[in-house]
């Protein structure tokens, strides 16, 4: 089976791997690219671990074909942080307690990033929505909720 | 596993692989092609896709819309002219499902999932599909029927009627988990009014049967009648009738005939 040529920006880089056909973005990720920040939860589009930004727009990259990118920006967790500083969304989610096994958290703050790239001052409702397609099994969501809305507060979040 | 991908810069080119293709499955936006591949779904050989923009047009007239089957259900909610069809495309998914999934994809998404295309049920959608033999148009109703027999057709667009007014159509989409939970079981109704009278109700329900069906039992209990206590009354007393649900993981087959006409109810009369 050939495999396909494929060039896309990955968090700013450009980037170049072949691909077998079929391959989903998130097994080019971690398994070509080697950046693990994007997790395998499902598979189906139901957990949202998977989450990244596609051109500035949250996708699960495990319903994504890779090749569907090309040319394509790609932002995971991986790009947030600025060298040792982290993003003001890693901070609030740190200070909150927004994570216990950490799972599902490369997802929340893609999603939260999604959100507040677009609206920087979301009310709770918002927020809540914006997060509705990631599944978090330990906080019970109210300490991610409250870390996005101090992140938006704090007017940093587009940092 | 590897699959093959084919991209073709046209609809026609795509059709022509599908048609030609037993095992060819055309991608869309991923969540039902994709969630297939990484569950090992053998039976998939082949990944036809189009980039052709026609895809994801959506036309506007006063009577009618037209939506390209590429549209993604976020598109939906950004266009103010759409603005009815705006709670049956919120209702999907969370917001990275709604920026991949397409209108054109909910027509073959298996029960429980599928909740636009109860809404197009009700506002009695045609389906423009290009087959092996050219273009055809396809009432929503024939097209759900023959679901199962139409992978080698491409699905281009979905045209609707456009209510006459916010109230003449409704939409309810009942989950056990909000904002986003899978449907226990949908419901969308179009009831347009002439002379204080309902005229051509239509009532769609979803997670109800196999595919997404009419509830003609209710719909003939509010035909000709205002919408008024007693009518609404027969239209729930009626909801189930002719329906087949099935028992999953989020209600019982018991469960929602108990509840389609509570819902029906509270839909028609406008309590949350």
């Amino acid at each position: 089976m050939p495999k396909t040529a494929l060039q896309f920006h990955h968090n700013g880089r450009e980037v170049a791997l072949f691909v077998d056909g079929g391959v989903n973005l998130l097994v080019a990720l971690r398994e070509i690219i080697g950046d693990m920040t994007p997790k395998f939860g499902c598979g189906q589009g139901g957990c949202g671990a998977c989450s990244v930004l596609i051109d500035g727009e949250l996708h699960l990259s495990c319903l994504t074909l890779a090749e569907t990118v090309a040319g394509r920006a790609v932002e995971t967790l991986d790009g947030l942080k600025n060298g040792p500083n982290l993003h003001p969304l890693q901070r609030a989610f740190m200070e909150h307690f927004a994570a216990q096994c950490g799972y599902c958290t490369p997802g929340m703050l893609m999603a939260a990033k999604a959100l507040l790239d677009r609206n920087p001052t979301p009310s709770r409702a918002e927020v809540v929505e914006a997060i509705s397609g990631n599944i978090c099994r330990c906080t019970g969501y109210e300490p991610i909720i409250n870390a996005v809305l101090a992140a938006a507060a704090g007017g940093r979040a587009r940092a | 596993m590897t699959v093959t991908v084919k991209t073709f810069a046209t609809s026609g080119e795509a059709a022509a692989a599908l048609s030609s293709d037993r095992s060819a499955r055309y991608l869309g936006g991923g969540t039902l092609v994709m969630r297939a591949l990484n569950e090992g779904d053998i039976s998939v050989s082949t990944v036809v896709r189009a980039t052709d923009q026609a895809l994801a047009r959506i036309e506007v007239t006063n009577l009618r819309v037209t939506i390209g089957a590429g549209v993604t259900f976020a598109r939906i909610l950004a266009e103010r002219d759409l603005g009815f069809l705006h709670a049956p495309a919120r209702s999907i998914g969370g917001p990275a499902v709604r920026n991949m999934g397409t209108v054109g994809g909910n027509l073959f998404a298996p029960s429980p999932y599928g909740d636009f295309t109860v809404a197009l049920l009700a506002l009695d959608a045609t389906i423009s599909m290009q087959g092996g033999l050219g273009t055809r148009d396809v009432p929503i109703e024939e097209f759900l029927q023959s679901r199962d027999r139409q992978n080698g057709a491409l699905v281009l667009a979905i045209s609707c009627q456009r209510p006459a007014s916010a109230e003449a159509f409704r939409y309810r989409k009942v989950a056990r988990i909000k904002p986003k939970g899978g449907s226990v079981i949908t419901l969308a109704a179009h009831l347009p009014v002439s002379s204080g009278r309902i005229s051509g109700a239509r009532i769609a329900l979803g997670s109800m049967a196999a595919t997404q069906i009419r509830a003609r039992a209710a719909e003939r209990a509010l035909e000709g009648r205002s919408l008024d206590t007693s009518a609404i009354s027969a239209a729930a007393a009626a909801i189930a009738e002719g329906a087949s649900p099935t028992d999953n993981a989020l209600a019982s087959a018991w469960y929602r005939r108990e509840i389609a006409g509570v819902h029906l109810r509270r839909l028609l009369s406008g309590q949350e």
